[in-house]
């Protein structure tokens, strides 16, 4: 699968806050903010290497195939 | 359109999602990474059958989408057994944790592995009973902090990989839920092994162990996953100091023998001969 196909999804309601996508993304893509939960914060530095979602224990954050970048 | 990825979508019941494991429970991460190398064997669901006992990595059962069997603490083996012997054709997984698989159901895992009976068992090992508050558990390090061993873990620490080679598990591996590539591709093997296979899966609990342990909360435990695990042929190349403070993971034991329910099956057909 061709990644420039795939965008960044985050399902902010699954989002528990653990902060583990956030500390290995390698290009700091995510940041931990107020209401303790995950936010994109820079989408244009997304790899899409799939690090967060791989190690998301809540299914929180994922790569999709899709266009719009939501 | 789903808020999930379309892997969650397909093997898990999402009606029960979010999970109830705490923030940062590498439970998840290592759950996730089973359905992964479900998919990527491409079995047919139906044929899959979950089988967990008590606990927290027990409760993966009831979030995922298959035949699925939450039994009695320390027995999900002994269930999983019957299962296998009724049906051989299923792929039977057990998932159980390193207090249930390990001293509550100690006994059924080695008499399996010595059985060599056609079972997946994955061990969620963290080091602790997580839902009852943080006892120690058979895998818990000698030294390290329990509630109930406020001063110190006295006992030893069983070391899970070599406890079931010894009993004659015929696939071993043991991965990390920082390492999750290579602990879905040990999954895998695991499930298309033919035999008593075993993956030690390396989890973490931030709220018991490590916050008891000061190893740190859920992304100071996959550091330290990342900084403590280290690939076999990698840790076999290191001078002895060096490996200290160190755990191997990779894969142990690949090797072929007679299956039990296959004997069996031979067995009953030629005594069915004889009447």
């Amino acid at each position: 699968m061709s990644k420039e196909n795939l965008v960044l999804r985050l399902n902010r309601v699954s989002c528990k806050g653990c902060g583990i996508c956030v500390a290995f993304c390698p290009t700091k893509v995510l940041k931990i903010v107020e209401d303790n939960k995950c936010k994109i914060i820079d989408l244009e530095k997304c790899i899409k290497c799939g690090q967060c979602e791989l190690r998301c224990p809540d299914y929180a954050i994922y790569l999709e195939e899709g266009t719009d970048g939501k | 359109m789903s808020d999930r990825s379309q892997l969650v979508d397909k093997y898990f019941r999402v009606d029960n999602l979010p999970h109830i494991w705490c923030p940062g429970c590498s439970h998840g991460i290592v759950t996730r990474a089973l359905t992964k190398a479900i998919d990527e064997l491409d079995l047919d669901p139906d044929k899959i059958v979950i089988v967990s006992g008590i606990g927290c990595s027990s409760r993966a059962a009831g979030y995922l989408n298959f035949n699925t069997l939450h039994t009695t603490h320390g027995r999900a083996i002994a269930y999983a057994t019957g299962i296998k012997l009724a049906n051989p054709e299923l792929h039977v997984i057990v998932i159980t944790g390193d207090g249930d698989a390990s001293a509550i159901g100690g006994n059924h895992l080695i008499h399996a592995c010595r059985r060599n009976i056609d079972l997946t068992v994955m061990i969620f090992n963290n080091n602790i009973y997580g839902m009852t508050g943080g006892q120690y558990s058979p895998t818990t390090p000698h030294t390290a902090l329990g509630t109930t061993a406020p001063y110190g873990n006295i006992d030893r620490p069983f070391d899970l990989v070599r406890l079931v080679e010894g009993a004659g598990a015929t696939y071993i591996a043991r991965g990390t839920a920082y390492h999750t590539l290579q602990l879905t591709g040990y999954m895998k093997k695991a499930i298309a092994h033919k035999g008593l296979s075993v993956v030690e899966a390396i989890s973490s609990c931030p709220t018991y162990y490590g916050r008891k342990n000061r190893i740190g909360d859920a992304v100071g435990m996959m550091q330290w996953m990342k900084d403590t695990f280290v690939e076999k042929r990698a840790y076999d190349r290191l001078d002895e100091e060096k490996r200290i403070g160190k755990v191997p993971f990779g894969e142990f034991v690949n090797i072929q023998a007679p299956e039990y329910t296959a004997v069996l099956a031979e067995i009953t057909k030629r005594v069915e001969g004889r009447l």
